[in-house]
């Protein structure tokens, strides 16, 4: 098969995988030889028009996989084309795409072929390669398969600069209908032995000399859970997601909306991505990692289990949480300003420097680029105190009427 | 330095459109002669000459003096704003800074120094716009291939951004050509040198680069129908960079046959599945255990095993695959059993495993584990010689950011589990059993006793086996002071030492 071919059903099968993050690894340069690059922050080489970021070469060593399954487009029983890349051939095009300067590196997964070690040791080499042969200093992402045999493992962490097991969904009942070969605790038992690798490389680059200090994958661990493709709610989905954040010091846990396939399981009959909740869902695992929310405090804006689509999560919390407010913007300590709805993390902190010289006024707000309307019901300043706080019409109030909250509307999950 | 007439403006001339140091000591030297920011006019050689100044600016002098890091670090990335104002608006905070406002830069709400903010973020988004749009085309050169990439800053960061170029491509040689200026890298050093022509870089018909169709095929490839956000990607990816990116050509097609493409999709609905799947014949026998519901169904044993041996491994099986367990077991890496050898002289119970045990799967290896070993050591009691496990076996916690808070174990989980440890005693058989802290006393006991107090006496099991009791070593972890914690700590090894003694 041609490589131009081969690259279209490889990347086609590799883009339900969300992350494509290229942050957070160690700084590396090719100043004294070698190819690439890592400046610590990600780098987007483009956007396609699903407004994502393509940051790296993200493909599949192979679409054929033994396992089935059902919201993939690769389980053994879909009648997708199979193709297969050579080492040499990833190797190339990575290199070629990096030379270039469209990518910062390169995102390896594969469909299980023969045996978790076969397949894994076929992304490890061509990992090995990019690095021993070419020098290759860019970003490597290898997804990892829980079963293969630790010595695989180790040399994986030793090349890449991230690894990840996907969970894919997020509870053990769905995923024994949908995925029958996967485990949850195999799973999660992987995900442990990467932890202990991870925190073990850093302990030791801590007490060793840096030289000696064996690396193992510097960025860390991700993985994704699919949003909408079997019954779990949000609350589900975000229980597991800080279970594996505090577990295994997750990075990052992505949210894929379930999307159409081209050839859908009988299990699995197509819909529309539910774009709003998995975006929702990213808003609330921020409030859970760096604004000092509970899961508890966040599903209480929601109903039954699901978040609010029309209203932020922290707009949502608010309104349930109306006894908190109105919030002193020229007194509250910062814990309190970072719960008020429309204030940013940096926001606050630039809130924080200005008060110390100043009493902060709505225009202060204005300047600083917040948005007045999400912003002040919930505050008071020194020009300012809000009105109707407790009244009915707000939540009518902070619906957004912008193009993004008519496409938040449920009735558009019948999109197509 | 002759006194300049009140409303004489001086003019000066900065070399370079993004020359931070001349800026910098034609500034101090202003300062200096106590020009006010109005009277200053700032123009770049080669550019319009200003039209109110009259006298030429004072000589680059005057002592050094101390400005705000945050400042300086701002008014290094914001001087290459092609904003004209931009000298200005520097040297207008500069002077305020000087005059009294020592302060200003903390002043988040001040419009000039949110203007300088604005400037420098507008200079950073360029600057990584341009690590992330520069494409470079491979050409052939008589000495080898080279690549040349054209690109259109909006901002005179060429000459500052080359470095990252140089960091990442410095085996290769490349070119990057803007209208303004161009850069170099020869494999030795970097040239700057005048801007050019989009057209002939690479020059008009100059054969295209094998890599351009794979690239465009990758981003057509990469693409998700089902998800277009046209609004999404421009934000990031406006308009004026897509004649520069090859893969753009791709995008309006690309929108065109999404909705297509989806319904497609919808309306071939759920396909029946291939007729000739792929077959697993390949995988190893081994590879993969049973899959959990064959596990799931296995019933459980009767007949306890009467070894040992294998009474213990059942119970471990057992533990694995019980449908009944409670909530927080699924919520656990994994359940961590004993460890020690069968007809262990003394085996140690504790309340359940911890953060670092539920990830090792062992038990005691913890915080709590390291003190419990160092204890040991004291007492003269070898850890390998004794059998070391929990009364409850998966972990209990509550999730808090990065960290997994233990949760004690309630009375219906210590109930849940108590089977299983009377098992495990019964499997073992030691001489006596160690109980630590609470949770282990009331999981073997069978009543609430109080630990304290019971500490140093020996109990009987509800299977009817000695049990010598002594605190947890989490509990030492917690006291307040170090000589609480020392006394405690010796406390302890006594007590290890007199159950080792009586064992
Ligand atoms: S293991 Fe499952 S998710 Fe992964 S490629 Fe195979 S079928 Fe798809």
């Amino acid at each position: 098969m041609e490589l131009l071919r081969k690259l279209e059903i490889l990347a086609d099968a590799a883009k339900y995988d969300a992350s494509c993050a290229s942050s957070g690894t160690s700084k590396r340069n090719s100043l004294k030889g070698g190819l690439g690059s890592t400046e610590g922050s990600g780098i987007c080489h483009a956007y396609a028009p699903d407004g994502r970021c393509i940051s790296l070469l993200k493909l599949l060593l192979t679409n054929a996989c033994v396992f089935d399954c059902a919201y993939c487009i690769n389980r053994a029983s879909s009648n997708t084309p199979r193709a297969r890349f050579t080492v040499e051939e990833v190797v190339q095009l990575t290199l070629g795409f990096y030379r270039r300067n469209t990518i910062e590196g390169l995102f390896l997964s594969s469909g299980i072929i023969r045996s978790p070690d076969y397949t894994m040791e076929q992304v490890v080499r061509v990992a090995r390669v990019l690095r021993l042969e070419h020098g290759f200093r860019g970003y490597i992402h290898l997804k990892t398969i829980p079963d293969a045999a630790p010595e695989l493992l180790a040399e994986a962490g030793l090349y890449a600069d991230r690894l990840s097991i996907n969970m894919e969904l997020p509870t053990v009942a769905g995923l024994e209908s949908l995925a029958p070969e996967k485990d949850f605790r195999r799973i999660r038992h992987a995900m442990a032995g990467l932890r202990t690798r991870i925190e073990g490389a850093q302990d030791e680059a801590k007490t060793a000399r840096r030289a000696k200090a064996q690396k193992f994958a510097p960025a860390g661990q991700s993985t994704q859970m699919i949003v909408g493709a079997d019954g779990a709610d949000d609350g589900a989905i975000l229980g597991t997601a800080t279970d594996l954040y505090a577990g295994y010091r997750m990075r990052r846990v992505y949210y894929s909306a379930y999307s159409p396939i081209p050839d859908a399981s009988r299990l699995l009959p197509p819909v529309a991505p539910p774009l709003v909740r998995e975006h929702r869902l990213y808003q609330a695992d921020w409030l859970l990692r760096f604004y000092g929310f509970s899961q508890a405090e966040i599903m209480a804006g929601g109903q039954g289990g699901m978040l609010d689509l029309e209203l932020d999560p922290k707009t949502a919390w608010a309104l349930q949480s109306r006894q908190d407010f109105p919030v002193d913007l020229n007194s509250a300590p910062r814990e309190a300003l970072l719960r008020v709805p429309g204030l940013g993390a940096k926001t606050v902190d630039r809130l924080i420097a200005a008060r110390r010289h100043t009493r902060l006024r709505a225009a202060d707000l204005g300047r600083l680029r917040v948005s007045l309307a999400k912003v002040l019901p919930f505050v008071v300043l020194a020009d300012h105190v809000p009105r109707g706080l407790d009244g009915a019409g707000l939540r009518q109030r902070l619906l957004p009427a912008t193009a993004f909250a008519a496409a938040a509307r449920p009735i558009q999950m019948s999109l197509f | 330095m002759p006194a300049l007439a009140p409303r004489q403006g001086v003019a000066v001339t900065l070399p370079g459109p993004a020359d931070f140091t001349a800026w910098r000591q034609a500034a101090r030297g202003l300062v200096a002669a106590d020009i006010r920011p109005e009277q200053a006019e700032w123009v770049v050689a080669g550019e319009l000459p200003g039209l109110l100044a009259e006298a030429p600016a004072p000589p680059p002098s005057g002592a050094p003096f101390s400005v705000p890091r945050a400042f300086l670090d701002q008014a290094e990335i914001a001087i290459r704003h092609s904003d004209p104002e931009r000298f200005a608006l520097l040297y207008g905070l500069l002077w305020r800074l000087v005059h009294g406002e020592r302060h200003l830069m903390q002043a988040a709400t001040d419009p000039a120094v949110i203007r300088l903010g604005a400037l420098a973020k507008a200079v950073r988004r360029d600057a990584h716009k341009m690590h992330a749009f520069v494409r470079f085309r491979e050409v052939q050169a008589e000495d080898g291939p080279r690549h040349i990439a054209w690109f259109e800053p909006d901002h005179h960061i060429e000459e500052a951004e080359a470095d990252f170029f140089l960091r990442r491509f410095a085996a290769l040689r490349w070119s990057i050509v803007t209208p303004r200026r161009s850069v170099s890298w020869d494999g030795t050093a970097l040239q700057f040198g005048p801007g050019g022509r989009r057209a002939d870089v690479p020059p008009d018909g100059a054969p295209g680069d094998r890599y351009e169709p794979l690239w465009r095929a990758y981003y057509a490839s990469i693409f998700n129908p089902a998800r277009l956000k046209p609004g999404a990607m421009r934000a990031e990816m406006p308009r004026k960079y897509w004649r520069n990116l090859p893969e753009a050509a791709e995008i309006p097609r690309l929108m065109a046959e999404a909705p297509r493409r989806v319904a497609e999709m919808m309306e071939r609905a759920a396909a029946a599945p291939n007729p000739r799947p792929q077959l697993a014949r390949y995988l190893a026998p081994g590879q993969l255990s049973a899959p959990p519901h064959v596990v799931r169904d296995m019933p459980t044993p009767i007949d306890p095993p009467t070894d040992s041996t294998l009474a213990l491994a059942a119970l471990r099986e057992e533990l694995l695959s019980r449908p009944d367990l409670p909530d927080f077991a699924a919520r656990a890496t994994q359940p961590v059993f004993g460890e020690g050898p069968v007809g262990a002289r003394l085996m140690f119970v504790g309340e359940q495993p911890g953060d670092e045990e539920d990830i090792a799967g062992r038990p005691f290896v913890g915080p709590a584990g390291r003190l419990l070993d160092r204890a040991l050591a004291q007492a003269g009691v070898d850890r390998r010689e004794a059998y070391l496990t929990n009364a409850v076996k998966h972990f209990k916690y509550t999730p808090t950011g990065k960290r997994r808070i233990h949760q004690s174990p309630d009375a219906g989980d210590i109930t849940y589990y108590r089977p299983f440890l009377a098992r495990e005693v019964a499997a073992v058989a030691p001489r006596l059993v160690v109980s630590l802290g609470a949770s282990a006393l009331t999981a073997l006991t069978g009543k609430k006793l109080p630990v304290l107090k019971t500490r140093g006496q020996v109990v009987t099991a509800l299977g009817g086996q000695p049990v010598f009791a002594t605190i947890h070593p989490s509990y030492l972890l917690r006291l307040p002071d170090q000589q609480a914690q020392a006394d405690g700590f010796a406390a302890f090894v006594a007590d290890l030492r007199a159950a080792s003694e009586q064992a």
